[in-house]
């Protein structure tokens, strides 16, 4: 029961290759085989969305997926997203706006809002509150996420 | 919590899946695990082996077939919601998909994982019993299909044996517009009561129609009475729903609660289906 398979993957565009146990999930291996520590793990049964990480192009519930499964997937996470400039509107909205408090659900939320615009680049105020009740926040209240995912909307809109 | 220890196995074939299956133990499938990992990161289950299906492409994909469609099992839930097959032949389940918990929830999740867990509270099997699909399995004995309405047995329960799989489902085109509403606490949480089915409309009144409620009962229960009585009266089809349903309360509202919510959805969802074909 305690074999290990050999993975290989790409993770924020670096091929990285382990041996790992079956039950060892997508948010563990990210955090504790690579170090990337961005991505956040807290209820670990799918309802929480901090652990929220793009597996080939779309998000997922980190805890939810085994790196056993990411054989030959491409994984991005808050660190090669910020990197690449991807989330930039969005973060730059999120410290305007005051959206981040404690910020332990700050990358999720990131992800899921990316995600949402990416889909529907001019979201109503519902709609964007709709994609959020995706994500836990227990500071803000969501008000000021809210406005500051209309706002990165308007600023992506400027995008040449 | 973190899930128990496993043995772990990809099958490239559906009869190698098969054949894993049959050798006995406690071994579960995984498709979307959008259900079955949270099971086991909470200890409720612990499987010896977990046989990944991911990788079988012809369980995969959504396809026309005899004037309706086919669903493969595992068709990912985000990619039913975006099918413009699905849309032109059954809406009902264009509708119901953005009701299911989130969109990275969506992206993995699959269509046969959501009939085969079999939630009471769950979209996706009121909507296959409410379209008579035909639901095509696969098993050492060879394949079998079941009708949608005879699968669901109960919480969790359904037709399907421990060494068989579910392959994909048959479903005929949709033969009137969509009903569809469900109410909960919060967007993407379980529906607390929910109405999927269709009306067929002539010269804008109910001709005939299909009401199927879930998150009332302990399954998605089709409601026969209401759907015959619905053509002559609202009022007659929203009494008979006392015939048809057995409530169950939980923890978000009593059985009067659900008994009351369920004839509040059937008056709102006619009220929205005679709006858009106004």
């Amino acid at each position: 029961m305690r074999e290990t398979v050999a993975i290989r993957l790409t993770v924020n565009g670096t091929t990285v290759e382990r041996d790992v146990q079956p039950r060892l999930n997508l948010v563990d291996f990210l955090r504790d085989e690579l170090g990337l520590t961005g991505t956040h793990w807290s209820c670990e049964h799918g309802a929480c969305g901090a652990c929220t990480v793009r597996v080939d192009g779309e998000i997922v519930r980190g805890c939810l997926i085994f790196a056993v499964q990411l054989d030959g997937a491409t994984v991005e996470t808050i660190e090669g997203l910020t990197e690449s400039g991807a989330l930039a509107e969005l973060q730059a909205a999120f410290h305007a706006r005051n959206a981040v408090q404690c910020g332990f659900c700050t990358a999720g939320m990131l992800l899921t809002a990316d995600a949402l615009l990416r889909r529907d680049p001019d979201p109503r105020r519902e709609t964007i509150r709709a994609a959020l009740s995706a994500n836990y926040c227990r500071c803000t209240g969501y008000h000021a996420i809210v406005d500051a995912v209309a706002e990165a909307a308007r600023e992506r809109a400027k995008r040449p | 919590m973190k899930a128990p220890p496993f043995r772990y196995a990809r099958p490239r074939t559906l009869d190698a899946a098969l054949e894993l299956l049959a050798e006995g133990g406690d071994a579960r499938l995984l498709a979307g695990g959008q259900s079955l990992v949270p099971a086991l990161n909470m200890r409720l289950l612990e499987p010896t082996l977990l046989i990944d299906i991911n990788g079988l492409d012809e369980l995969n994909g959504i396809s026309e077939s005899r004037g309706g469609i086919r669903i493969g099992a595992l068709t990912r839930q985000a990619a039913l919601g975006a099918s413009d097959i699905v849309a032109g032949r059954a809406p009902l389940l264009t509708t119901a998909v953005p009701f299911i918990a989130h969109e990275a929830i969506r992206n993995r999740g699959t269509f046969g994982g959501s009939l085969v867990q079999a939630d009471p509270a769950a979209e996706l099997p009121a909507c296959v019993v409410a379209l008579d699909a035909q639901l095509e399995i696969a098993g050492p004995r060879g394949r079998r299909r079941v009708a949608a309405r005879d699968f669901f047995k109960g919480v969790y329960e359904t037709a399907l044996a421990h060494d068989e799989i579910l392959v994909a489902a048959e479903i005929p085109a949709q033969r009137g517009a969509t009903l569809f509403l469900e109410l909960a606490r919060r967007q993407g949480d379980y529906a607390i009561a929910g109405l999927a089915g269709w009306a067929a409309l002539q010269q804008g009144r109910i001709a005939e129609a299909r009401l199927v409620f879930f998150g009332t009962d302990i399954r998605a229960v089709e409601a026969k009475t209401a759907s015959a009585a619905l053509p002559t009266s609202l009022e007659a089809a929203i009494a008979a729903l006392d015939r048809d349903l057995t409530p169950v309360a939980d923890f978000n509202a009593s059985a009067a609660m659900k008994r009351h919510l369920a004839g509040a959805l059937l008056r709102r969802a006619c009220a929205a289906a005679m709006a858009r074909a106004a």
